[in-house]
């Protein structure tokens, strides 16, 4: 579904990525992760098309999207979930929501995610940036299944939330990836990646230096912790 | 009393024009982060549209108020194509060259055609006289035009608020990139929101020429003060711009009326409210800082 090769990546003279490869089958949910600074929300943003300054190829669907605006990637299927949530506080919390365009076979409608999202239905009509940073993120992840996207980009949706949160991003995950949508996490906590993900990448100074079943994450939860630093 | 509300209503009809040159600007720099010194010269271009349409073939008022903006508005955005487009990724400096240079350019090439001195544009039949507003008599003209730039005002943000269009622009005006990320093409409507704001100041200009001296540099005079208006109101807000241009119209009528024994003071206080202003709020009465892209 995704594929993404020899991926390098420059911020001015200092080089981010090297190298970096990776796939995610249509379906899977797959995350990664690495040290801050690791070069993973670069990653994101290369395959989203908002970096300049990157070589490589990242094909989706076979199709590589070479110098594709991010705008045409989005509506090819790519849903992007920025890490600081991306609310737009001059719109409403619907506004936010039927902002961008249906893109995919398969959306979700505005009813739909207001039934899954009563705390969102409430609020609708408010500054999406007066939310909790939880209904934040649930807005930002509901914004992209509206939009019908079929493969979700999202990173750290879990940083910061108290812990029933965080099962809620999760089950929204689930509930995604069982209709078919993939997904490419990026994911400091490891518990909730493995509850949600099939496979892992470990990201380190710009290369996928390890992918990992989830078992071998579990097994090697501590000393992937001490290198996380977390 | 009657005074006091004379000299308000006078300060509003000033604020009229503020607000709508204010908007126009708002609007631009909101969408492409550029601040266009060449309002004014559109504005003076809206005036002497009116004039030469009326002048050499005879086209009355009501239809120049029509034809001139939406002329300037395409003149506007070939000029977006052709150089404002090209800078945008650059330093914002080199589109107030760019900007600055054509005011001087637009100025000088009226004054080519039609010499430094004020062209007369005959009222309106239909808006000539005075309007008994119970206290006094006000020129039916200016409250005319108060009416109308009211209505452009709060039509335009009723576009903003309430259309699919105006959501467009207020997500792509507050983030650029995110916008783009979620599948709208940002680039698509920078050129008509930029022929917009142009034609707005053109509207503003038809507006002003049967009322203020028709000359090249009219803008000139007029675009500093609505710099500040756009400085007060918060650089980008649209709302702020539209209530500081009113605000600024009055406080300046105010001023000329009881500050006329401090005429320093009374010729200023425009800036001095914008010291004051940025003093107290940075980003201006209704600005809010710029959020990250």
């Amino acid at each position: 579904m995704l594929r993404i090769e020899n991926l390098s990546a420059w911020y001015g003279e200092a080089q981010v990525l090297r190298d970096a490869g990776l796939h995610v089958d249509p379906g899977e949910v797959v995350t990664l992760v690495g040290r801050n600074g690791a070069g993973k929300s670069t990653l994101l943003r290369c395959v989203m098309g908002l970096h300049s300054g990157w070589r490589g190829t990242v094909e989706l669907s076979g199709t590589a999207l070479g110098n594709l605006s991010a705008d045409r990637r989005a509506r090819l299927g790519l849903g992007w979930v920025p890490d600081d949530r991306g609310s737009y506080a001059t719109l409403t919390v619907t506004e936010n929501l039927t902002l961008p365009p249906t893109v995919g076979p398969d959306p979700w409608s505005l009813e739909r995610v207001y039934e899954a999202f009563p705390a969102l239905y409430q609020r609708r009509n408010s500054a999406a940036t007066t939310l909790s940073g939880g209904e934040q993120q649930m807005l930002a992840l509901a914004r992209v299944l509206r939009m019908g996207a079929r493969v979700l980009l999202c990173d750290e949706p879990t940083e910061g939330l108290a812990p029933l949160l965080v099962q809620q991003v999760g089950d929204l995950l689930r509930e995604a990836k069982r209709h078919g949508v993939t997904v490419l996490l990026v994911e400091q906590n490891l518990r909730f990646a493995t509850s949600v993900a099939d496979r892992h990448y470990l990201l380190a100074e710009g290369r996928v230096t390890a992918a990992m079943e989830n078992s071998e994450v579990r097994s090697r939860e501590r000393e992937l912790l001490s290198y996380l630093g977390i | 009393m009657t005074a006091f509300l004379q000299s308000t209503f006078n300060g509003l009809v000033s604020g009229a024009f503020y607000a709508l040159l204010a908007l126009g600007l708002a609007v631009i720099f909101g969408m492409l982060r550029v601040v266009n010194f060449a309002h004014g010269a559109f504005y003076m271009l809206g005036a002497f549209g009116a004039y030469v349409l009326l002048a050499e073939a005879g086209v009355p008022f009501w239809v120049a108020l029509m034809v001139v903006p939406l002329a300037l508005a395409l003149l506007g955005m070939a000029l977006e194509r052709a150089f404002v487009h090209r800078l945008t990724r650059l330093d914002p400096l080199y589109n107030f060259l760019l900007t600055f240079g054509l005011t001087l350019i637009l100025q000088d090439l009226v004054k080519l055609r039609y010499g430094v001195q004020s062209s007369p544009y005959e009222m309106p039949a239909g808006l000539r006289g005075s309007v008994d507003l119970g206290l006094f008599d006000f020129p039916t003209y200016r409250v005319f035009i108060l009416g109308f730039a009211v209505a452009v005002c709060v039509g335009v943000w009723w576009t903003l608020a309430r259309t699919r269009v105006g959501m467009v622009v207020r997500a792509a005006t507050e983030r650029p990139e995110l916008t783009r990320a979620l599948g709208i093409n940002v680039g698509r409507w920078i050129t008509p929101v930029f022929g917009f704001g142009i034609a707005l100041a053109g509207l503003a200009g038809v507006l002003a020429a049967p009322m203020r001296a028709v000359n090249p540099l009219m803008g000139a005079d007029l675009i500093i003060v609505v710099f500040a208006v756009v400085v007060i109101g918060g650089l980008g807000s649209i709302f702020g711009s539209v209530a500081a241009g009113f605000g600024i119209g009055m406080v300046q009528a105010w001023a000329e009326a009881y500050l006329s024994a401090f005429p320093i003071v009374a010729q200023t206080i425009v800036f001095i409210v914008m010291a004051a202003v940025l003093l107290w709020r940075p980003a201006g009465l209704f600005g809010r800082a710029e959020a990250p892209a």
